[in-house]
């Protein structure tokens, strides 16, 4: 399928006031594309968790999108520290969020499962020290 | 009913977002904690909260919420309210706590 535009967002580690811009950009691009919106909502959400998690536990990264003419695949990558225990990770309510991220609502451990429920496929890699990779496809249909 | 309609009605304080006062109000949401939110909010809530910091913004205008209400006269962030101009999502501060708001939204028959 022929790919018609990727856009890339860099995502700063600790940028609270900014972050979320990825995720609110690519929402406008969404609508202008016309987008159904009950589609546009579970790419938002997932973008936003996966876009967050940037924010809050790693070293910075970034989240790119690739838009087709029936879906949207997005990849969020950071440069570390990684996820140690995957599996861990993904069970709703466990977070290592720290006392500050979790003062200002962050924590619930319920990102990763949102960003699974919200996508059509979803991928997970890590390697401690090195990185977070997830992907993301979400169908238009 | 519009988000100027709750304004009116409850003597809320808009701190922000004027231009979003026209927004349809479906429902109201009440939660602290963001990705409960993210998960559970709906087109058109109000949305009450104590979270205060410029991410909230970046919440309602993901979800579409009308407007956020802040409860017990919690001052809110300077960069949160100039976020919340540029994406018309008006910021209400109430004397009233959180429970206390929802019935008085209630009995607008939000
Ligand atoms: N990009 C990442 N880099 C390193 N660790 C991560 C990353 N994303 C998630 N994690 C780990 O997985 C845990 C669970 O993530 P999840 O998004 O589900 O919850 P949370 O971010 O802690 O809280 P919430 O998303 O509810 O605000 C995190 O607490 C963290 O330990
Ligand atoms: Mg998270």
């Amino acid at each position: 399928m022929e790919e018609l535009l990727s856009v890339k967002y860099d995502v700063v580690s600790g940028d609270f006031i900014r972050g979320g811009e990825a995720s609110s950009n690519l929402k406008k691009l969404l609508n202008q594309l016309g987008v159904r919106s009950d589609i546009v909502k579970r790419i938002c959400v997932a973008c936003y968790e996966a876009e967050m998690n940037i924010v809050i536990h790693s070293v910075g990264g970034y989240i790119e999108a690739k838009i087709y003419n029936d879906k949207i695949e997005i990849t969020a990558y950071d440069y570390g520290p990684g996820i140690p225990n995957i599996e861990l990770a993904m069970q709703e309510g466990y977070s290592t969020a720290s006392d500050v991220a979790r003062e200002m609502g962050f924590g619930g451990g319920m990102g990763l499962p949102n960003i699974k429920r919200s996508s059509d496929e979803f991928y997970i890699k890590s390697e401690v020290g090195k990185f977070t990779e997830i992907k993301i496809i979400i169908y238009f249909n | 009913m519009k988000v100027k309609d709750i304004v009116d009605a409850l003597n809320l304080k808009v701190l922000a977002g004027g231009d979003g006062l026209d927004r349809e109000v479906k429902g109201v949401y009440t939660c602290d904690l963001l990705s409960w939110v993210m998960s559970h909010g709906k087109q058109n809530n109000a949305w009450i909260t104590v979270q205060i910091h410029p991410n909230i913004i970046a919440v309602a205008t993901l979800l579409e919420f009308s407007c956020v209400i802040i409860p017990e006269n919690i001052e809110v962030e300077e960069a949160t309210l100039n976020k919340a101009n540029d994406e018309k999502i008006p910021v209400l501060q109430s004397n009233l706590n959180a429970y206390e708001i929802c019935i008085e939204l209630n009995k607008l028959g939000v």
